[in-house]
């Protein structure tokens, strides 16, 4: 097996002559994966550690040696089926996961400072002075204070900072008056301890931290998993091809090398290095990564190949004609980078209504302040006290995680209907979806060849094809060995190369394969569907017809769209026959057919500005821009990783269902969290009036706080009564 | 009442200890891969 990856210079030579390779690895599916290969690798005598993060799929190897050691470490992985990249890990660790360690870390002073700080608060609500001294009371408070400024300055960095970022530009967000309110309440707090007064806000101001901050991480854990998905894939398009040079030998250049006009020799099972013309050789190449089409595509001299595809059966020899920048993936990558950016600057909810609601707050603590100088005769201290609790009990801690909470809980309960959610605003998005774009093969479809009719073939030329097609893993072979479930014939079969598979019975030989191999001189067929024949001497040949079947519940799927007013698209680079024949069969409004990646995304491009609000649903890597443009995306999880990482929901099974789930889910989840701020604002409309007048004490601001979280975490909690509904 | 001397140095100290393990675990990595942890227990033949 030929070197697909140069590792050595992703090695890290560490003290004791220990080696250290960081690989990413693709094509996990389930927990088992990692036992497998941190198995396999931990079985080399030279290996001392693997391990395999399963969220990230990064595998860190360990190894006493030389550092060349790392190509088999690869080629081990590359092996059992997985494909494996070096990386550098100096530049993974990305702002997102600092600020996510961050909360998490503020998040633990929090709570633990809060829970400390009602162990004092309590006694102190308690008494009224009577059972407890003077003295003990100041005590009390200062040990509040010792516990609570620490806290207050550590764990309120992320809103201090985002609130400061905001006032610079003289923009406001949620921050400001969270920071403000927080600061304020320590301070107040701290002149009325030292001056034996009721009002110390400690433990409110660090409460408030608590509860903002456990919102703040669900956001960010949901943002987490998102997108770097461009940078991925050219990640896995980092290589070595083998070049022929004008005298006929062979030589290795890395991807960045290769330019136009090259000739590259493409071995059985590797990747195609460039966009280029086949001079020689007839083989299959494996489209999936790009088209997401399992059936392998026949190639011939003069057809074109494209980079990232796999060469199957039979050595090629390729031209190049377009390298490295120009070629289709790196369009796709450019593409998915312009569409990844786009979509950052979608304006949440949460965010539109902090527009207002921060100037609102910040305009009635002055209005206060004001009036209490003016009409209410009391000293400034204590106009400014009262300015300041309207402040801290207007703090949007229920506005904080109303959406958080939902988001969690949608997300819970979408993943037990096989939906993974991937970004946290997706739903919010998908609320609001006018138009639903397919793919075909792997979306509507299912992306596999299934017989065509299999009662109306013979048993025993069934029992033949399927006695042979077991021996093999070409996608049409499965599919006749699926259907038959009879006994087997144990045969001898070997395969041969670009032309199918041969067994000898009884000294004849048995072929089942392509046309021009086993039965040249066949009439041309009718139809245009992919095929297989079987022949044995003696007997008729028969040819065995494939068709890619569509998702089971597809057409029900797309009626309930269009009943729920939604228009829908089909976008395919297939043949227009086929297009057209499933848009027949599923009613589908518009399809177009033989579409390159930039027209499907140019197509979605127009859409948006005709105002439509896009979901996406796609599989293949020439999907990957338009999930990324688009409004809101889902892609199978029998997708290949990078368009997963572009979409914003993944979902399982043969079902095209969950798409329906998912909407459904969302416009409920949209309902909730409307209902979440109605009731945070509600709160506000009877708690701002009883500030202003002054009748706030530390008690009430507690209660009215937790109270008011706890409601809005309960009603999203009706989220999982919602089971038959959407299920 | 004098017992609260003993009695509140003792009680952060606790929980400040718990707090410093939970940061000493983040800062070790031991929450990096929730989901595979998870699963890890069920391998067989792992070492650890």
């Amino acid at each position: 097996m030929s070197d697909l990856v140069a590792t050595a210079p992703f090695v890290i030579a560490q003290q004791d002559g220990l080696q250290e390779l960081n690989l990413l690895v693709e094509g996990m599916h389930c927990p088992s994966c990692v036992a497998i290969i941190e198995g396999a690798l931990k079985k080399q005598p030279d290996v001392l550690s693997a391990r395999l993060n399963l969220t990230t799929r990064r595998l860190r190897v360990t190894w006493r040696g030389d550092a060349s050691f790392g190509d088999r470490w690869v080629n081990l992985i590359q092996s059992m089926g997985y494909r494996a990249v070096p990386f550098d890990i100096t530049t993974q660790e990305t702002a997102e996961q600092k600020e996510e360690k961050l909360l998490l870390r503020a998040l633990a002073v929090a709570g633990f400072a809060s829970g400390n700080l009602m162990l004092f608060s309590i006694p102190l609500w308690t008494s009224d002075g009577m059972e407890m001294g003077a003295a003990t009371r100041s005590m009390f408070q200062w040990v509040q204070a010792l516990i609570a400024m620490p806290a207050i300055a550590y764990a309120g960095l992320p809103f201090y900072r985002s609130a400061w970022k905001a006032v610079r530009e003289f923009r406001t967000n949620m921050d400001v008056p969270i920071s403000v309110a927080v600061i304020l309440a320590t301070l107040m707090s701290l002149f009325e301890t030292s001056h034996q007064g009721q009002h110390a806000y400690f433990d409110s101001g660090v409460m408030l931290l608590f509860f903002l901050l456990i919102g703040r991480y669900l956001e960010a854990r949901a943002r987490g998993r998102a997108r770097s998905a461009a940078q991925q894939l050219l990640q896995m398009m980092v290589g070595t091809a083998t070049q022929i040079m004008p005298d006929g030998s062979h030589h290795a250049v890395t991807s960045s090398d290769i330019r136009e006009g090259m000739r590259l020799l493409v071995a059985a099972g590797e990747k195609v290095g460039a966009d280029g013309v086949v001079l020689t050789g007839v083989s299959d190449i494996d489209t999936s990564l790009i088209t997401g089409e399992s059936l392998p595509q026949e190639v011939c001299p003069g057809d074109r190949v494209f980079a990232g595809t796999i060469n199957q059966s039979a050595p090629l020899v390729i031209e190049v004609t377009k390298a490295g920048e120009q070629s289709l993936i790196a369009d796709i990558v450019r593409l998915m980078e312009v569409a990844e950016q786009g979509q950052a600057r979608y304006v949440t909810l949460a965010d539109r209504i902090s527009g207002w609601y921060t100037p609102a707050v910040h305009v009635l603590a002055a209005i206060t302040f004001a009036g209490w100088m003016i009409w209410g005769n009391v000293p400034w201290q204590v106009a400014l006290l009262y300015a300041a609790t309207v402040l801290i009990i207007t703090c949007p801690c229920a506005l904080g995680l109303a959406v958080p909470v939902v988001q969690v809980l949608a997300s819970g309960f979408l993943m037990r209907r096989g939906v993974l959610l991937k970004s946290g605003s997706a739903l919010e998005r998908l609320y609001g979806i006018t138009h639903v774009v397919f793919d075909k093969t792997g979306t509507l479809t299912l992306g596999k060849p299934k017989l065509v009719s299999p009662q109306s073939y013979d048993e025993s030329a069934l029992q033949w094809a399927a006695s042979i097609a077991v021996h093999s893993k070409h996608p049409s072979s499965q599919a006749v060995a699926q259907v038959y479930h009879g006994a087997l014939l144990p045969l001898a079969v070997r395969e041969v190369p670009a032309c199918g598979l041969e067994a000898e019975y009884e000294g004849a030989s048995v072929r089942l394969g392509k046309r021009s191999w086993c039965h040249p001189d066949a009439p041309p067929a009718t139809d245009t569907l992919p095929e297989l024949w079987l022949v044995a001497s003696g007997t008729p040949a028969v040819r065995f017809t494939f068709e890619d079947a569509l998702r089971p519940d597809a057409q029900e799927v797309v009626k309930r769209l269009h009943a729920a007013g939604m228009k829908t698209l089909l976008l395919s680079g297939d043949r227009p026959e086929a297009v057209k024949a499933v848009a027949q069969v599923l009613d589908i409004d518009t399809a177009h057919a033989s579409l390159t990646p930039v027209e499907k995304s140019t197509i979605l491009d127009e859409l948006k500005h005709q105002g439509a609000q896009v979901l996406m649903v796609g599989d293949g890597l020439n999907d990957a821009p338009s999930l990324a443009l688009a409004t809101v995306s889902m892609s199978p999880t029998s997708a290949i990783d990078i368009t997963q990482n572009a979409a914003d929901m993944v979902f399982q099974g043969e079902s095209l269902r969950p798409v329906l789930t998912a909407w459904k889910v969302a416009c409920f989840a949209q309902t909730l969290v409307k209902q979440n701020f109605l009731l945070s604002i509600g709160y506000n409309v009877i708690a701002i009036p009883m500030a202003v007048a002054g009748y706030v004490t530390p008690l009430v601001a507690a209660i009215a706080m937790s109270s008011s979280s706890l409601l809005v975490i309960a009603n999203a909690m009706r989220l999982n009564w919602q089971k038959g509904k959407t299920a | 009442m004098n017992i609260l001397v003993y009695l509140i140095p003792i009680a952060l100290t606790l929980g400040f200890l718990g707090l410093i393990g939970f940061l000493w675990s983040l800062r070790n990595g031991q929450f990096e891969d929730l989901d595979g942890a998870a699963h890890r227990i069920l391998h067989d033949d792992d070492p650890a």
